[in-house]
């Protein structure tokens, strides 16, 4: 018995994991490659939960809904959702150099926030859209329908991944990190600052709302908590930075590696005295950013560090004296 | 090729540029000369279109590009340098030259993702170039180093290589030769004056080293106090009297510090 609660303990730590390192990856094609400081990751991801929500459940009369979609529609249209939200906010803001952009984000973020708590007839308000659907549903049922999920999830994860790579070892990735380094001489040398920006935050965007989708469908049910920034938009730039900005795999080492810590405390918190362990939450909040400063401070690169992709063209003349 | 129409430029309440007006001759290589705060930078920055003029037009080749940004004036043949080395730190000095070229199949999103085999072609080219490139620079060596741990005259090097990348018409260096040791310097004008004669490149650049100017340039503009003082041959410029007295100071030419 205790070993199959230790295996399901492990299937939701890697689902949310994978969620995670989703969020990750996004931004490290936010950050990573791009130098955007997107600092409302919640608000997107807040964005896709709800889309893929409301688009796969059943009719209900609190909200909006009744599509019936099936799941990868659900997740396409958060993608979709989500990417657009993006497209809006990168019109507007994405000429701010990063400090102001993280601003901007933050606030973005939080408007969303209070559009799912205070529309009810989209999202039911405070009371959340429950029975959400979960992909493959009838494949399993009961506990194990948390191992097929989690397949799911990492074979999303996969594909991002694959998607990131190709991005980052490109031509297009190239230029994205030529103006992340330097935006004057990027434009000197030809390259659409604000295109390639654009398309970095639409894509990265585009992905949270993916990650926000998988969330609603592993919890079933959907609230306003789900956005909360602190647990999406600060652990994630935490996990980035630990595992190494400008790395994807990095991004997902990150990610596994900051969320099984922040798993493991929280049950060092629970086997706390009752009145001590109401407070919990805060005495993790202050972790959040006492392990952001540390990682700032001492690892910079990250666990992973960002690394030039190879050329792998071959000399045709003779190899030149090095 | 490069024409700049009665252009002004105020920052603040600073007029940089006063009413200039001069022209870069096509195939030449023309230097900028003038004492500090003159607004030879200014003027670059106009042409280069980092710089807004608060008046006046900057004509290349017959085309009014005054409204152009600056990576659309990088579309149409003009390339510069910086003053201060503006290198993509975190990329490979390879990287570095390689992003610097035009590579609309490769900036792809979708070919990026989807179809990579339609930028195989064009970007073999590219590695093809930069090496060519970083050959002639004699920068091998460094080749797969990060550009932000370049020294300094390693890093005007690389900038030059970026603005070579784009296979331009008219290339603007802002004191190229700063922070250069001679022996470098004197191969970096060897490279200038080949790539003008065997490329028909046009350059301009900023220089305060005379004797460099006189090595390098057959047209010289003097600017002092925002407006063009005069232009001539290097010998002509340097027996100028209002040019002597706006670099050695006094007069109505002294240098606004």
């Amino acid at each position: 018995m205790e070993l199959t609660g230790l295996f399901f303990y492990l299937v939701s730590l890697l689902i949310l994991g994978g969620i995670y390192a989703l969020l990750c990856l996004a931004l490290n094609i936010q950050w990573g490659m791009g130098g955007l400081f997107n600092a409302g990751i919640a608000g997107f991801y807040g964005v896709g939960a709800y889309s893929s929500a409301i688009l796969t459940t059943a009719a209900s009369s609190r909200h909006l809904g009744g599509y019936g979609l099936p799941v990868p529609l659900g997740l396409v249209g958060a993608a979709i959702l989500a990417g657009l939200a993006g497209w809006a906010v990168a019109k507007i803001c994405v000429r701010l150099k990063s400090d102001y952009l993280a601003m901007a984000s933050i606030g973005i973020a939080e408007i969303l926030r209070l559009v799912i708590v205070n529309e009810d007839w989209l999202t039911n308000g405070s009371l959340g859209v429950s029975r959400i659907p979960r992909p493959l549903g009838d494949l399993a049922t009961g506990r194990m329908s948390d191992v097929v999920f989690l397949g799911f999830v990492w074979l999303v994860v996969l594909l991002v991944f694959v998607a990131s790579s190709r991005l980052y070892d490109s031509p297009w990735g190239r230029s994205l990190r030529a103006i992340r380094d330097n935006e004057t001489s990027a434009a000197a040398a030809g390259k659409n600052i604000e295109k390639f920006r654009i398309q970095t935050f639409v894509i990265g965007c585009a992905v949270m709302g993916i990650a926000g989708g998988l969330s609603a469908h592993y919890f079933r049910f959907l609230s306003p908590t789900a956005t909360d920034p602190l647990l999406v938009t600060f652990l994630v730039w935490v996990m980035l930075m630990a595992g190494g900005s400008g790395n994807n795999k990095g991004a997902i080492l990150g990610a596994l590696a900051i969320w099984t810590l922040w798993s493991v405390t929280e049950i060092f918190t629970n086997r706390l005295p009752p009145e001590w362990a109401t407070r919990s939450s805060f005495i993790r909040m202050l972790l959040v950013g006492l392990l952001l400063q540390v990682v700032l401070q001492r690892f910079r690169a990250g666990l992973i560090p960002e690394k030039s992709p190879p050329v792998r063209f071959k000399e045709e003349g003779p190899e030149p004296d090095r | 090729m490069i024409r700049l129409d009665k252009i002004c430029v105020d920052f603040g309440g600073l007029r940089a540029v006063d009413h200039a007006s001069f022209e870069i001759g096509a195939g030449r290589i023309t230097g900028l000369i003038g004492p500090n705060g003159a607004g030879k930078t200014t003027a670059f920055n106009v042409i280069a279109g980092a710089v807004r003029p608060t008046s006046g037009r900057v004509i290349l080749d017959g085309r009014d590009i005054t409204r152009l940004k600056p990576h659309q004036r990088a579309a149409a043949g003009l390339a510069r340098t910086f003053q201060i080395p503006h290198e993509f730190d975190r990329l490979s000095v390879l990287e570095n030259l390689m992003a610097a070229a035009s590579a609309p199949e490769g900036e792809n999103v979708i070919n990026v993702i989807f179809r990579r085999g339609r930028y195989a072609a064009e970007e073999r080219e590219i590695y093809d170039t930069a090496r060519d490139t970083i050959r002639l620079l004699e920068l091998e060596h460094v080749i797969d180093e990060k550009a932000g741990n370049l020294s300094g005259g390693q890093k005007k090097l690389v900038e030059l290589g970026r603005a070579l990348m784009r296979k331009p018409k008219v290339v603007l260096l802002d004191e190229i030769g700063a922070g250069i040791n001679r022996t470098l310097l004197g191969k970096l004008a060897d490279k200038i004056l080949m790539l003008n004669r065997e490329r028909g490149l046009t350059f301009c650049l900023i220089e305060h080293d005379l004797d460099y100017v006189s090595k390098l340039c057959d047209h010289v503009l003097v600017m002092a106090q925002g407006t063009l003082l005069t232009e001539g041959t290097v010998e002509a410029v340097r027996n100028d009297e209002r040019v002597i007295e706006a670099y050695f100071g006094g007069g109505k030419y002294e240098a606004r510090l």
